[in-house]
Formats: structure tokens, sequence, C-alpha cells
């Protein structure tokens, strides 16, 4: 944390590091920070989601649901997966794995690194509105833990259906927003190229969330990535031990309260 | 070779117009419709403000809107102000206009309503009021409006009408989505009647959350109903998006709307659906 506090980045530095390639991927995560893992396809009305990676698995021993956003390594992956924006099947699948998460009684930790749902005809015909929607009404009364974390871009809705449980961290190098830098700028401006100039008026970094209390804390990014695993495990560790001692009407309360705030 | 030999047709070059004439002519009175291109006389607009040609309602200001929809109406949370967390740059002069502009304190007004002798809150957006866009109180209104419904027992009718999340509130304005989606939902488990009215426009972040939560969604003909913008899409897929692909029509073929109510018939439809529920149930009961 120290370092972190040290080297301070500004928000366009972080925006560029929060969208590297190089950055940790979804299954690096889950073969870094979980026993093992079983996937689970398909959203049961139509299709499967490259774009959401969900399933089974045990942290330090325990049974939980896991639900990842899927940005790909190859060329073929990222094209499959439009970049890591889910389809709207890819926000059915993950509500359909939440409510078997219920049923059984495990807690759901997400990973979000999104650049928002996905924005395609195929997307507005299946309901991407109503995809989301859902997400946001049911995980609003689930009656397990919902943690996320957000791992590199947070964007705007089709972040906040992943994120609108619990307790949300963020990476040190990560954003979340309600629209792009580029995009704000657009709107603002008139030019997309003055991005690092709007990421700093829109207090999207992990800092200023945190200042906000949008979010509930900072994962530091060590190069190395079995720190950064070790970081990972002693947050999701601690904020389920927490949120699994509340009973259910506590947890659901406290979730409500959360988001009464802003 | 001419087909006509043009000094004997009567053209542009023997009118002899008076330009000043032209300015004493006041502008809107021909309007067209957005949708069909229709061009049509200003009084035929009508109270409702719809096409003649295809029904399209015009973008109407939430209050105009009342004035035919219900028979009393008294409004809640007036006086609540609009905060301004990333001191972004002119917002308040842009608030002031908005404010001014609708006699609204935010993009949404709310009240408790009677339509034909059926007791409601309601909310209505403005499309005037920075495109309908969802800042800190439109949320907190609408949560409120969902709150006091399910205390009173009483069924909630909201008219959407949005561009989406509002830019000048930033994050702020992305966790109103959450924050009524719970009271929606407390509403709903309350086992409360929650009916929307997409108007046009409904987009983004209003149609990622409450637009598409309703009990029963319905919309107004030809309204635009959509999660990304046309522009959005096309430069992200680099394809051409044809134009009725976020009409009302459309989204109901796709399975996401119940039903397309013109806005004369509003009134009788909603005031039909708020008695059909307070009808009491007869199974298992």
């Amino acid at each position: 944390m120290a370092s972190f506090l040290e080297k301070k980045k500004t928000a366009a530095q972080i925006v560029a590091n929060a969208r590297n390639a190089e950055k940790v991927s979804a299954q690096e995560l889950l073969a870094g920070v979980f026993d093992d893992f079983l996937e689970l396809h398909g959203d049961r009305l139509s299709d499967d989601d490259a774009a959401i990676i969900g399933g089974v698995a045990h942290f330090e021993g325990k049974p939980v649901t896991v639900i990842l956003t899927n940005k790909g390594k190859s060329a073929e992956e990222r094209l499959r997966t439009h970049f890591g924006c889910p389809e709207p099947s890819g926000y059915r699948k993950s509500l359909r794995l939440i409510k078997q998460a219920e049923k059984f009684k495990r807690p759901v930790v997400t990973f979000v690194n999104t650049a928002g749902a996905y924005p395609g005809q195929s997307a507005e015909e299946n309901g991407q509105g109503e995809a989301i929607a859902r997400n946001l009404l049911e995980i609003s009364s689930i009656k397990v833990p919902v943690i996320a974390v957000i791992y590199g871009e947070g964007g705007s809705g089709g972040a906040l259906a992943l994120a609108c449980g619990d307790a949300v961290w963020m990476f040190e190098n990560s954003m979340y927003s309600v629209l792009s830098p580029e995009g704000f700028a657009a709107i603002l401006w008139k030019d997309s190229s003055r991005a690092d100039e709007a990421a700093e008026i829109m207090k999207l970094t992990p800092e200023k969330l945190l200042e906000q209390k949008i979010i509930d804390g900072i994962i530091p990014e060590p190069r190395s990535h079995k720190r950064l695993f070790k970081g990972v495990k002693r947050v999701l560790h601690e904020e389920l031990e927490k949120y699994q001692k509340l009973s259910v009407s506590e947890l659901v309360e406290k979730r409500q309260q959360r988001f009464q705030r802003f | 070779m001419q087909l006509f030999n043009e000094l004997k047709t009567l053209g542009y070059k023997h009118i002899k117009a008076d330009k000043k004439a032209n300015e004493k002519i006041p502008s809107g009175i021909w309007l067209a419709c957005p949708k069909c291109h229709q061009s049509f006389y200003h009084k035929d607009l009508g109270l409702y403000q719809v096409c003649p040609n295809c029904e399209y309602g015009f973008r109407i200001k939430a209050r105009e809107r009342l004035a035919w929809l219900v028979d009393e109406f008294n409004e809640d949370d007036a006086a609540l102000k609009t905060k301004d967390p990333l001191d972004f740059p002119d917002y308040d002069k842009k608030l002031e206009k908005a404010r001014q502009n609708t006699g609204l304190n935010d993009s949404v007004l709310t009240g408790t309503a009677k339509i034909a002798g059926e007791l409601l809150s309601l909310g209505i957006m403005d499309p005037n009021f920075i495109m309908g866009s969802m800042g800190t109180i439109t949320g907190e209104k609408i949560t409120r409006l969902f709150k006091r419904a399910t205390r009173k027992n009483l069924p909630v009718v909201l008219f959407t009408a949005s561009g989406g999340a509002r830019m000048q509130e930033g994050i702020f304005s992305l966790m109103q989505m959450a924050k009524i989606s719970q009271a929606v939902q407390e509403h709903s488990h309350a086992g409360l009647l929650y009916i929307t009215v997409l108007t046009d426009p409904t987009t983004g972040g209003v149609t990622a959350s409450f637009a598409m939560q309703g009990d029963i969604i319905l919309a107004e003909p030809r309204a635009l109903v959509g999660f990304a913008g046309k522009r959005v899409i096309e430069q992200t897929t680099h394809q051409k998006v044809p134009n009725e692909l976020q009409d009302a029509e459309t989204v109901l073929d796709h399975g996401f709307i119940d039903a397309i109510v013109p806005r004369k018939e509003m009134k009788k439809k909603l005031a039909w659906l708020l008695k059909f529920h307070n009808e009491g149930t007869v199974a298992n009961g």
C-alpha cells in the first residue's frame, strides 16, 4: 500500500494501465486465486456468451460461485468476446449462476474488466437493457453475499450489473466510470482527443472513488502475479468472512443502505 | 431541347415576392414528423401532440402530459436540490436553464395522482430537462416514489423519457440505477403493480434499469427504445443499423414490450389496468 501512495499516477496513466493488454487475465485470476474451477456454460435461453466466464470453485477450501468478464488473449478470442463486452446472454448467464448460488447458499465473487455492455444490433434485439435491468433488480435482494473486484475497466451499466452487490474493490490500476473518457470529451468539448483531461475531471480512479465511498477498497497491483493473487485472496477472505457472518435480513438491509447513500 | 417554353411557364422568376412579408410569417406553422417525415398544419398536432399520420408522440414536458392524464395530482419532493458532485464546469447554469424551461427541480415529476378514481403513485420524466438524463435527484425522487408507494400500498405508473445517465454527475448517476432497482424490488415483493410507459426517447441507463423492470411495459407509438445510441452501435460494429431497430414496434416484436398504446387512449388503458389489478385475487386466497 505504501508504494502505491508514494508514486502518484495521473488519471490518464491509470486509464492506460487499466486497458493494458498485458493485464492479468480472467484465466490467470481463476488459476491464481481459486483452488479449482468448473466452468458452467449458457444462459438456458439461447446462447453462451464468451465474454462472461462463470462457474463454481473452491476458495480456501470453501465453495463459491465465480463470474468473470473475459477480454480474451488471442485475436480470435478477442473478436469472439467483443473485447470483453458482454452480450445480453452473458448477463443472463451471470444471473442464472447467481440464483443458483443463492439456492445452494454459497457466496458469489465477480471479477469485472469491461469497457461496457456490447453495443451492437444483436445486443439491442436481444434486450441488452432488459438483461442488465433484471440483474440489478434480482441482485438487490439476493440472499448470499456478492463481492465484486474491478480489475481493469469498469464501464458503465455493463460493469454495474456485476458490481451491484455488497462490496466493490478495485485494482490499483483500474477505472470505474459512467462512460469512457473519450466519450466524455467528445460530448463536452466535441473532441475525443482530449480524453486525458476528461479522465481527470471524471474522478474515475480508485483513489477518488474510495474518497467518495463508491468503492470499499483498493487492491495493490505489484508486478509479480503471485503477490497480486495474495492480495486478492486476503481481501476476498476478509470480505467473505464479514458478510457471511450476517443474517440474510442484515445482509440485504446492509446492501440497500450501501446504495441509498448516493 | 426544351419541353416547355420558359417564358410562357409560370416559374419562380415570374413571382415577385416581398421579402419583408416572409419575415412576418411566424415559424412553426407547418411541422414535420421526425419519424414519418409527413408535414402537417401545426393545429393538427392537437391536445395530445401526436403526428396525425403515424401517431408518433412528440416530446412533451412532464406538466403538459399531466394536464390530460390525471384527474388529481399532489406533487412530492419538489424542493430537492441537485448537487454538483464533480464540480462540473457550467453545470449550475445548465441546471438553472432546465429548471426554468420545465418548471421542475430535476428531470422527473413525481407525486400521488388519481386516474378515473384509482389512486396511484405517478412519475413522469421530462425529456426537456437535460435530455431527461438521470441525475442524483432524479434517482432520489424515483426511489422515494417507490418507497412511498410501498408504504401506502399503491401501484406505480412511470413514464420514462431519458437519454440515459447524466454525464455531469459521473459515477453518482450510475449508482442511481442500483438504488432505484432496490426500491422497485421492494415494491414488487409487496405484491404491488408497477407499470412503465416508454416514451420517446428511452435509452441508456434508464432502459437498463427501471424502464425494463415493470410488471407491464407499455410504449407510445414509434418511441425510440434502446440501450446504446445508434451512432455508438455503428462506430463499434462498422455496420449500418436499420432505422427502425430501436422503434418501440421493433422492440415489441422482439418480446420486450407488452403493448403499444397511442396517447389518446393512454388514460383509458391505464385506468383499466389499475382497476383490473385492484379487483383482488380469486385464486388460493
